[in-house]
């Protein structure tokens, strides 16, 4: 026999999830909130998402093409970023400031620490932190067309006023604040389709939107509408759904994945009932990202047939 | 099949020490000579497949990459049976155990253990766990084998159950064969210490401890065997070969193999005389569709890939598979993106990136605390990433690095 066969060590057979295939999933489930954002917004909440997706896609290629890296953007994962930041920032933002936001969460918080997979924190939450604090139009309320603005704020600085909102004005997501955080419907949406593919647990979505509930509930001695109010204001459903769930900066067991989401809704909550800023999701997240290496030591698998180590 | 030209058989065939050859070039064996007798206790005889005249008598590489001494045998076509072939007389525990020695039947599941090494055990046994649950894809001998040998597997158990002395007796198969489902119950209906326990089909249903623990509820710890929680694990066509040996005194030469595969024409089980080069097994089968990219000896998920057509079926092969270069395309390996989908498939809840990164770094206590020693390569992990990492593969290497460490710190 001259011809010599393939040899490898086992197994044979791959699955057929890939990293690419795992990215287009999570883009098809930002799509219902994407497509709310523009219906909401207007034609501007779509020059924002292609901007930033564009921008996106640009620094990953530009950055692997100036250090001589394999080129990455086919996994799809920069226009993950580029897709979930816009969905961050509110409809009427400068476009260049929309681009500088991407290029930091692309080039500095992924490619510098080695690109997808290495990042400590997640790249989209940095960048709208640091747009929090670099650009003053994140903070300024935008509302959707045909809302009454008169009170000229978003629900939650309504919320912190003590004053009541719609539910399910909150809910289908006429109310002021970033283009595709709003409409909890189509995050929702979203969420369920990427628990249905597999792609995330329930772990982190319901630990961290219950844990602000409960906390919210009990800020709010008991009013149940109110506490409602709250976890659907803001950006609790995107964070919770797509943000706090990503798989690089989140515990890789079922019980790390408790304690991050837990641990991301009690920050949230003391943000926005204690902080200076009305909105504490993305500090929430970040601040779990960081803590997310601790967690994840702890909280590893008892091995078979041994004892806890 | 018909009887193959030519078979090699490597003294080793088997976990533990190579046979020693004792025939030489140009002698005449019939089927069932014993041509390499066992050395040391962990090790096993080697009988001639077929009768004819000693060819050769040379290295040849097997597949952990070892050389050993490979007997090769030139058919006379006759299939002479050799005529000191009786059945073995068994009157006692001793008895028994010596004759499942001289029968040069190993694991046939796969591992290849010698099979009389666990009846030897000194530990109180009270279980018998006879292993049906084959969940390896593709493969389907031993369910076959079940069927078909139920009366074999039925006087190996009784015979082992006489001297040995069990409480219970477990047969565990998955829930997808009710074929051999079925003839196993008639087996358990005729004998209250039998029991039929149906399984998941979940891979790996098949491993050892998974099997065990599955079974029994107990768990086997790491370093352990699984007599050391009272069991002994026999597959079912090891019983099977077992018990057509104490019936006809006829040592392992022949075993059922399945052939499938993408690149096979007419998959199916074939019986086959231990040593037959693939190539041969693969003809029988009508050939091939496509050139074979690759041929493994067993399963996709832990089989051994062979080099090339020539290499003969062993007797613990229970399969042969062989993939067309679609099969074998495999997808690039990406950068991990700690979806923990590694973890979460792990049976045994090690985890490998810790591993990867204990192994990297050469941190090997890291390595400990990760698991890699309780890793049985069953390959959940590696099948499950999106990232087509080699996850098996790093972990074997972790291994033989946590060997060379524990050495190097035993003698420290």
């Amino acid at each position: 026999m001259d011809k010599m066969l393939h040899v490898s060590v086992s197994p044979h057979i791959h699955g057929k999830k890939s990293t690419t295939g795992i990215m287009l999933d999570v883009i098809l489930a930002l799509l219902p909130a994407s497509v709310a954002g523009v219906l909401l917004f207007g034609l501007s909440a779509l020059w924002v998402i292609a901007t930033c997706v564009v921008t996106a896609v640009a620094c990953e290629a530009l950055f692997n093409l100036i250090v001589k890296k394999e080129q990455t953007v086919g996994d799809l994962s920069a226009i993950v970023t580029g897709l979930l930041l816009a969905l961050n920032l509110p409809a009427n933002i400068p476009l260049w400031q929309a681009a500088v936001g991407t290029l930091f969460a692309i080039i500095v918080v992924k490619c510098i620490f080695g690109g997808l997979g290495h990042n400590v924190v997640n790249p989209a939450i940095t960048a709208r932190v640091f747009m929090l604090i670099a650009f003053g139009s994140m903070t300024a309320a935008v509302f959707p067309a045909g809302v009454d603005a008169t009170a000229g704020a978003t629900p939650l600085s309504v919320l912190a006023k003590g004053e009541t909102v719609q539910l399910m004005d909150l809910f289908l997501g006429k109310c002021g604040g970033a283009l595709g955080e709003t409409s909890a419907l189509a995050l929702l949406i979203g969420g369920i389709y990427l628990l249905a593919r597999r792609v995330i647990s329930w772990h982190i979505p319901v630990s961290f939107i219950g844990s602000a509930f409960l906390l919210s509930l009990l800020v709010e001695k008991g009013d149940a509408t109110a506490a409602l109010a709250w976890i659907l204001s803001g950006g609790l459903f995107i964070g919770a759904i797509f943000m706090a769930t990503d798989y690089v900066t989140s515990p890789t067991t079922a019980k790390g994945k408790l304690i991050f989401g837990i641990g991301a809704g009690v920050i949230t909550v003391l943000v926005r009932f204690f902080g200076t800023y009305p909105e504490g999701v993305s500090f929430a997240i970040l601040l779990m990202n960081i803590v997310n290496p601790y967690i994840d030591s702890l909280c590893t698998r008892k091995v078979f047939g041994g004892s806890k180590k | 099949m018909p009887v193959p030209r030519m078979v090699t058989l490597p003294t080793v065939m088997h976990i533990g020490k190579p046979a020693i050859p004792v025939v030489k070039v140009g002698d005449h064996v019939d089927v069932g000579t014993l041509i390499a007798e066992q050395d040391g206790l962990i090790s096993s005889p080697v009988y001639a497949s077929v009768s004819g005249t000693v060819k050769k008598i040379a290295d040849e590489i097997i597949s952990s990459g070892a050389r050993v001494p490979a007997i090769t045998i030139e058919s006379d076509d006759a299939m002479t049976v050799d005529a000191a072939i009786a059945p073995p007389v068994v009157n006692s525990k001793e008895e028994f155990i010596a004759a499942v020695k001289k029968s040069g039947i190993v694991g046939l599941g796969g591992a290849g253990f010698p099979t009389y090494v666990k009846f030897m055990t000194d530990k109180p046994v009270d279980t018998l766990v006879i292993n049906g649950a084959e969940c390896e894809p593709y493969i389907t001998s031993d369910s076959l084998t079940m069927v078909e040998k139920a009366e074999d597997i039925r006087l190996a158990i009784e015979t082992a159950d006489k001297y040995m002395g069990f409480d219970k007796i477990i047969i565990g198969i998955e829930k997808n064969k009710p074929e051999a489902i079925a003839k196993m119950k008639e087996l358990a209906a005729a004998n209250s210490k039998i029991r039929v326990a149906v399984l998941p089909s979940i891979y790996p249903q098949g491993g050892e401890k998974v099997l065990v623990y599955h079974t029994t509820g107990k768990q086997i710890r790491l370093g352990q065997l699984p007599a050391d929680v009272g069991c002994i694990v026999c597959n079912s066509s090891t019983m099977a070969a077992i018990g057509a040996y104490l019936k006809t005194g006829m040592p392992l030469v022949e075993r059922t193999v399945t052939v499938d595969g993408g690149a096979v024409k007419e998959p199916q089980n074939v019986v086959v005389p231990v040593g037959t080069a693939v190539g041969a097994v693969f003809e029988f089968c009508g050939g091939f569709t496509a050139d074979p990219e690759k041929v493994i000896y067993g399963g996709p998920m832990m089989g051994v890939s062979v080099p090339d057509l020539d290499v003969p079926v062993l007797k613990h092969t229970n399969a042969l598979v062989a993939f067309n270069a679609k099969e074998v395309k495999a997808p690039k390996t990406t950068a991990c993106i700690r979806c923990g989908a590694c973890v979460n498939h792990c049976p045994f809840g090690i985890n490998p990136p810790a591993i990867a990164k204990g192994l990297k770094s050469g941190d090997m206590e890291m390595v400990i605390k990760a698991g890699a020693e309780t890793c049985m390569e069953c390959g959940c992990c590696e099948y499950s990433c999106p990232a087509n990492r080699p996850i098996v593969q790093n972990n074997k290497l972790a291994k033989m690095a946590l060997r060379d460490y524990k050495e190097k710190e035993a003698n420290a």
